[in-house]
């Protein structure tokens, strides 16, 4: 019951009643105007300091974008799976098949004019081993890495610890040596030396280093259109091989295999009970386009963050090239912040949406800061870097979007502050270990590593996703075991 | 708090799952609608809103009916019946 705390005029001049829940509500668009105009203040400020803050800022702002159109839409790859193996629900995957799609298909004529900021991954077995790892923590953890990013925004707590186990686990894990060295293979370390590694570098002491330089490094980066070989910057590579063989023959196909055996079924009894036709190619179709608007809100999402995706990487090479640079580690040192840059010079600056890295770089950051040495492993000493948090262009990305996602929840009134019990923390904690060690043996996330490679016609990106539903699919068979055992206790006291 | 499973009355029961996030709301609503019988309304508590996107296609898809749903500042309270 809603309690009445003051009298109001509407907007067509009819006396009505305040209740408490319109007070909220308007308190929290308050709130989310409020959180707007600060990322406003932000960018505008720092770009009157320096121009060169303008590069962050675009960061920034597809962040913003990023984390509505994740909260708008619900938008989880954990969801994609896990609902269809668990409730028979797709319609996470068929959004995120609609967002790669229309990411690929922008990002497309993009690759042609040689201005993508993309670069492929290696491309062997261990994309689908590290898939499987991230598949099962997304799962226990309840989300993603972009959505546990999207449900901090939300105010879940459970969701912000998922954050914290991934970047503390990433960076321990990036660094580990040691002990660790007994459990990697001869032939790695012997190839990890020959690599010729600046001396700053211990490549021989640290399983991820061993792991990178003696064995990742050596598979071919491969785009379809590569395959297939067609120049990737070309017309027919980046529109026959990367996005018509990379992207529309497979998404066409996963959705036709979702239709026919996970939504068929019910589309056809709807029809039956409405009394229309239940066979012949009409309704099939009909079915098909059931399954892709079945939840608007999902669609609406994929399409806009798809299209934002593709469009960051062109901004963010037009600033490059206007700035001259082609990476941001020139601009931090530029602008006088050049602490934790790498001993390349650079730091990481994807040029594109991606969510894990830049939570290992904080906490290699706080170690560093802390004594303890995390500049002589490859991840941060040779490539990413580890800059102060609040220089971090990818940082600014991944706070602008908890910022945007919060922006979304209290303009829809779906903000609330949950806090977490022991058993939600724990498997927060675990969801986020496992995130963690897949996100660094797969060079990224559910976004990095699958997003993001998938729409670029990268032949590691559909690997990473093959896992990711392995290991999802193992989560959802220990979570079945969990909740039937909690809930029978549970029914058995009310007879059933 | 955890999870808890009440019966509300004849033919009523309720499904308290607030705090838990993904997937554990949809997957318990699922397998208590599994266990009630034809025409038994299920109220269903939740605080995590992405879960009820999946629940409400979850419903459809199963050809059971929603009854009513309220948001309360994030706080979801959801009436089910099994067909």
């Amino acid at each position: 019951m809603q309690q009445p705390v003051a009298d109001a005029v509407t907007a067509d001049g009819v006396i009505g009643t305040v209740t408490t829940e319109d007070e909220k509500r308007r308190k929290h668009r308050l709130w989310a105007k409020g959180l707007l105009g600060f990322f406003a203040f932000i960018s505008v400020g720092t770009y009157i300091y320096n121009e060169y803050y303008i590069y962050l800022s675009v960061y920034l702002w597809f962040g913003l974008i990023y984390g509505m159109c994740l909260q708008y839409g619900k938008f989880c790859f954990s969801s994609a799976f896990r609902d269809l193996f668990a409730i028979r629900v797709p319609r996470m995957l068929v959004g995120i098949v609609i967002a790669t799609l229309l990411f690929g298909a922008v990002s497309a004529p993009i690759t042609a004019s040689g201005l993508s900021t993309f670069h492929a991954a290696p491309v062997s077995e261990h994309a689908i081993i590290a898939g499987i790892f991230f598949g099962v923590g997304m799962v226990i953890a309840g989300g993603c890495a972009s959505s546990s990013l999207y449900k901090t925004g939300e105010g879940n707590i459970n969701a912000l610890i998922v954050i914290l186990s991934i970047s503390v686990t990433q960076a321990l894990f990036a660094d580990v040596g040691g002990w660790a060295n007994a459990f990697v293979p001869e032939s790695w370390t012997q190839s990890a030396a020959e690599k010729g590694l600046p001396a700053s570098i211990t490549v021989t002491d640290g399983w991820v280093d061993q792991y990178l330089a003696g064995y990742v490094w050596n598979k071919p980066a491969l785009t379809y259109a590569q395959i297939l070989g067609l120049p990737n910057d070309s017309v027919a590579g980046a529109f026959v091989g990367n996005l018509f063989v990379g992207i529309m023959l497979p998404a066409g196909i996963l959705l036709a295999v979702v239709y026919v055996v996970y939504w068929r079924k019910s589309f056809l009894n709807k029809r039956k009970k409405a009394g229309k036709p239940v066979s012949g190619i009409g309704t099939e179709l009909a079915g098909y386009w059931s399954l892709i608007i079945a939840n608007k809100r999902t669609a609406i999402a994929g399409l806009i963050l798809g299209i934002a995706c593709a469009l960051h990487m062109l901004v963010i090479q037009g600033l490059r090239v206007k700035f001259g640079f082609k990476n941001a580690g020139v601009l931090l040192d530029r602008i006088g912040w050049d602490f934790g840059l790498s001993v390349q010079g650079t730091v990481f600056d994807p040029g594109y949406w991606y969510v894990t890295t830049q939570e290992a770089q904080w906490v290699g950051w706080v170690l560093q800061k802390m004594g303890i040495e995390n500049l002589d492993n490859i991840y941060f000493g040779f490539v990413n870097g580890i800059p102060n948090p609040a220089i971090n262009p990818a940082d600014w990305m991944s706070l602008a979007l908890i910022g945007g996602a919060a922006i979304m929840a209290l303009y829809h009134n779906e903000f609330k502050f949950k806090k977490p019990t022991w058993e939600t923390a724990m498997w927060s904690v675990i969801g986020g270990f496992f995130m963690g060690i897949g996100a660094r043996l797969g060079l990224g996330c559910n976004v990095g590593a699958f997003f993001v490679r998938v729409a670029n016609g990268d032949a590691s990106g559909w690997l990473f996703g093959l896992g990711m539903a392995a290991g999802a699919y193992l989560g959802v068979k220990f979570f079945n075991w969990w909740t039937e055992r909690k809930l029978a206790k549970e029914m058995a006291s009310c007879g059933l | 708090m955890g999870m808890s499973f009440e019966k509300a009355g004849d033919g009523k029961y309720c499904l308290n799952v607030n705090g838990y996030v993904c997937p554990h709301p949809q997957i318990y609503t699922k397998k208590a609608l599994e266990k009630l019988a034809s025409g038994d309304v299920l109220e269903l508590l939740f605080d995590n809103p992405s879960s009820g996107e999946s629940i409400e296609q979850m419903i459809e898809n199963d050809g059971n009916e929603l009854l009513d749903k309220q948001n309360q500042s994030g706080q979801f309270i959801w009436r089910i019946q099994k067909s």
